[in-house]
């Protein structure tokens, strides 16, 4: 197959049909249409064999895919926005019951008012889920994480499902060279199905029943220590992706140019493309930085952002989505992990690209030289929040 | 419930069908459905409504298992000859 010119959705739609799925079930959205769209056409066109179920709500979506995959199908489906938000209760039966699932976000803004641009709060808004959660930052990684996801969600270790995040329409509707591998070459690296148990008329279990207090809470106790396993998992797969394909991303974290910067961006999605931009060019005026690019939000990466952030003098994270009355999330993330350490960075949490403004490389320069000025003339400081509402160019 | 299905190590929120899985349930009770075996003409309404499945035909007629009778009143309520009373539990 080689490479083709695919837009980040249909190299999702790719990775589904490499990967082998059996059921999809879905519900239109923008900007995530056009992955189900896809994945449609190739179903009727005999491409591919699988089973894709038309509902009438994301709510539904989620369930039916959950019900294929207790079945001990391989499934998918994929959402965005205001459907994530819908579907945000069986996020939590699909963690809770230990199945494997794989779910592309597109992700979108939430209304109102009605916005159809890029912004992580859809997203974010599952943290507490129980899904690995995840973000591509262009084309070919979102076709590579989508399959890789099906290798860490299927894991002994794991048994827990998982979210490939793409931004809205940069990546979701903009054509870009992808390495689409040969069915054969992914059959070999992407072994069938393997999941806890599966329900069906031979293997008759009840699952969801009421259960006692203690029960519960042993229940949470075991999806916190399949996260805190996962991370190894997640760092393995991407490691053997690349033996066998030769591209790998860092696992839970990238980092670009960080060993020797003094200062780090911190940051999630298809801008930390801009980021790296901006870095080279800072680096060609004297700014010593670097990128750490955040691939995971769930599970958070604690034990590398301490390694790659300890001794720096300054973290700047920047958060395209913002919990209200608190701080952009992945600053509440790395800060409280960066506070770990004796002496923390310098850090500040800057809230940009909201709602789709878009942000370019100039702009990630401007907003990172200020921090590294600002910390240099000031010295030690924490910032939980500064508005960066983009400049006309 | 104890008996939850643990597999490779993780306790996962299955459970198979079980008898008392949550108990006797007949101790929730308030009110007691009480058969009048002379009323009674052998509809079986009471065995095809009762949510529990708690009454079963015998060959004396119906029996209602108050073990797990939870005395919700759905069988005295569809009885069409008033032959299942329904009193408060002492």
């Amino acid at each position: 197959m080689g490479v083709l010119t695919l837009t980040g959705n249909y190299a999702v739609a790719w990775a589904v049909k490499r990967a082998r799925v059996q059921v999809v079930a879905a519900y239109p959205i923008t900007p995530q249409t056009t992955i189900v769209e896809k994945i449609s056409q190739m179903v009727e066109d005999g491409e591919m064999n699988a089973k894709l179920i038309r509902v009438e709500s994301e709510h539904s979506a989620l369930a039916a895919t959950f019900g294929a995959a207790i079945g001990g199908a391989r499934a998918f489906t994929a959402t965005a926005s205001h459907g994530l938000l819908y579907m945000h209760e069986v996020l939590w039966w699909v963690a809770g019951a230990r199945v494997p699932v794989v779910m592309a976000v597109v992700t979108r803004a939430i209304g109102p008012p009605w916005n159809i641009w890029t912004d992580h709060s859809d997203i974010m808004d599952q943290r507490d889920t129980g899904w690995i959660i995840s973000m591509a930052e262009d084309n070919q990684e979102a076709f590579d994480l989508t399959l890789q996801a099906f290798r860490i969600t299927e894991d002994d270790d794991v048994n827990l499902p998982m979210i490939v995040g793409l931004d809205a329409f940069i990546l979701s509707h903009t054509y870009a060279p992808v390495d689409v591998l040969e069915q054969e070459d992914v059959d070999k690296w992407l072994p069938p199905r393997k999941q806890l148990y599966v329900i069906d008329p031979e293997n008759r279990y009840s699952m969801g029943n009421i259960a006692y207090p203690k029960d519960y809470m042993l229940m949470r106790y075991d999806i916190e220590r399949a996260m805190e396993r996962a991370k190894k998992v997640i760092e393995k797969v991407d490691r053997e992706y690349g033996e066998y394909f030769g591209r790998s991303y860092g696992g839970l974290i990238e980092c670009y140019k960080c060993s020797d910067a003094k200062y780090l961006v911190a940051l999630m999605g298809a801008w930390a493309g801009d980021a790296k931009e901006a870095v080279d060019k800072l680096r060609e005026n004297g700014y010593n930085v670097g990128v750490m690019r955040v691939r995971f939000i769930r599970p958070l990466a604690v034990e590398k952002i301490l390694e790659y952030a300890s001794g720096k003098k300054g973290v700047l994270v920047m958060d395209r989505s913002i919990s209200f009355g608190s701080a952009g999330p992945l600053f509440i993330e790395v800060s409280s992990v960066l506070s770990m350490n004796g002496k923390p960075p310098a850090m500040k949490g800057v809230l940009a690209g909201i709602g789709g403004v878009d942000v370019g490389y100039r702009d990630i320069m401007d907003i990172i030289s200020k921090f590294v000025d600002e910390v240099e003339e000031r010295g030690w400081f924490v910032k939980r929040q500064e508005w960066f509402f983009s400049h006309k160019r | 419930m104890s008996d939850l299905i643990k597999i490779k190590d993780n306790i996962l929120p299955l459970s198979v069908t079980s008898e008392a899985s949550m108990g006797k349930t007949g101790s929730w009770r308030t009110f007691k459905p009480v058969i009048d075996y002379s009323k009674c003409i052998n509809c079986y309404l009471c065995w095809l409504y009762c949510p529990f499945s708690v009454i079963s035909k015998s060959e004396e007629g119906v029996v209602i298992d108050y073990e797990y009778c939870k005395g919700c009143g759905v069988c005295a309520n569809v009885c069409p000859v008033k032959a299942i009373a329904f009193v408060p539990e002492r």
